[in-house]
């Protein structure tokens, strides 16, 4: 059984016969999942909440820009009109652009199926390529993200081969928060979206000077396992990795200080 | 199962068995062949039409998901010989070769311009991002598309 929203994924992987599902399940007239709201401090973004309804989201501009950002990344325009976070998150595919930024927001999948409801950390949410922890006959109703602490700065920096809707060749979400604390995740550099803590170790309590990140970048070989396809070389990978870490780091604690440029600039 | 979708202001009514695409039933069996298939996988927009509102990439929709929706194609932009000034704006700024990624390039700009008559440089880059052109090199839509976007400001916009 496969959950149909946007289909942006399903319906091409059920024409290439990727997917072979005995049942399509369509959940656009359910009610309830399309909502983005702000629920007990943080935004609730509804199963069929599109990357253009993110885009266009007051709420999100101001509590959780970078995810903005990510979102505004994903495909065309006339792919954020069908494509869901929620979608993108359950599709899993390794390069997918809501992984990084909802793993540095620690966000909630929250899960319903017959047996009733569960609530899944996201760090615990991917299994591999295309695999999550979500069973047979359930669905994702909703993923909860805390809205972080003032002051904070954020930065979503992917890498692709060309400006239009190509898919990551790697991407890294930066959250700098109070009290020295920073959070970093790694997209298309390993079979999941990947949270890097010996890095943010390194980086905890620490301005982003050239010291902190020299520290940073060491750690980054063994936080990701990147691989070579059509995109690009496991090589580039790993060496782009760290150009970009660097950026989002000066990028999130520029932010942080209320300056640099704003959420949705490329710096690739 | 038979499902109605309104195409152009006119209502179809056709049977689909499974997962066929909405691009497939308006080329095979609405007889609108403007939308063209290129890459069946949402990544060249030639494909794009707006249903209900958005643009989207008709290959990326199943036809039974667009039951009881409103579509406008390429074949809508265009009164009789009046075109859209977007696709006057290709014409004469050298935008069409082939012409084969046309119908979804009049799409997304059109949906654009209509919205936004005078969109900077970046907003027409942004807007036609998905759509992918193997002849022009891409400088001559951009151009046309542009002066579209001057003229229109300097008509007192
Ligand atoms: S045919 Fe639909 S995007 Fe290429
Ligand atoms: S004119 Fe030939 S593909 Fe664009």
């Amino acid at each position: 059984m496969r959950i149909l929203a946007g289909g942006t994924d399903l319906v091409p992987w059920l024409r290439d016969d990727l997917i072979t599902p005995d049942l399509v399940v369509d959940i656009k007239r359910l009610p309830g999942l399309g909502d983005l709201d702000v629920v007990d401090g943080a935004l609730r973004i509804g199963a069929l909440v599109t990357f253009a309804d993110l885009v266009a989201s007051p709420l999100i501009a101001k509590f959780l820009p970078m995810l903005g950002e990510a979102a505004g990344t994903v495909g065309s325009v006339g792919i954020r009109h069908r494509a869901t976070l929620v979608g993108n998150i359950c599709s899993a595919v390794p390069s997918c652009d809501s992984g990084p930024p909802l793993l540095v927001h620690e966000a909630m999948v929250h899960v319903i199926g017959s047996e009733g409801g569960r609530v899944v950390p996201i760090r615990e949410w991917f299994l591999g390529p295309k695999q999550t922890v979500l069973d047979r006959g359930e669905l994702v109703a909703h993923v909860t993200v805390p809205i972080p602490p003032v002051p904070r700065g954020a930065a979503f920096v992917r890498l692709s081969r060309y400006a239009g809707e190509d898919l990551a060749q790697a991407s890294v979400a930066v959250l700098s928060l109070p009290e020295g604390e920073w959070r970093v995740a790694f997209g298309a550099l390993a079979p999941t979206p990947v949270r890097a803590p010996a890095v943010e170790a390194a980086l905890s309590g620490r301005q982003a000077n050239d010291g902190a990140i020299a520290d940073a970048l060491r750690l980054v070989p063994d936080a990701i396992a990147p691989i070579t396809d059509m995109r690009a070389s496991k090589e580039y990978r790993m060496a782009m990795a760290g150009v970009m870490l660097r950026r989002a780091l000066h990028l999130a604690e520029t932010r942080r200080a209320g300056a640099g440029p704003a959420y949705g600039t490329a710096v690739m | 199962m038979r499902i109605t979708i309104t195409v152009n202001g006119v209502d179809h009514s056709v049977d689909v068995r499974g997962p066929e695409s909405l691009l497939h039933v308006l080329r095979e069996e609405m007889a609108l062949p403007g939308s063209k298939n290129a890459c069946e996988q949402g990544e060249c927009g030639s494909c794009s039409v707006v249903l209900d509102g958005d643009v989207v990439c008709s290959c990326l929709v199943m036809a039974v998901d667009a039951n009881g929706s409103t579509v406008r194609t390429v074949e809508g932009y265009a009164d009789h010989d009046v075109l859209h000034p977007v696709q006057t704006a290709l014409l004469d700024g050298g935008g069409v070769q082939c012409g084969f990624c046309t119908p979804g390039f009049v799409v997304a700009a059109a949906e654009l311009f209509d919205v936004n008559p005078t969109p900077t440089s970046d907003e027409i880059r942004e807007a036609l991002a998905g759509n992918v052109c193997r002849c022009t090199g891409y400088g001559a839509i951009l151009r046309g598309l542009e002066e579209l976007a001057a003229r229109n400001a300097g008509g007192g916009a």
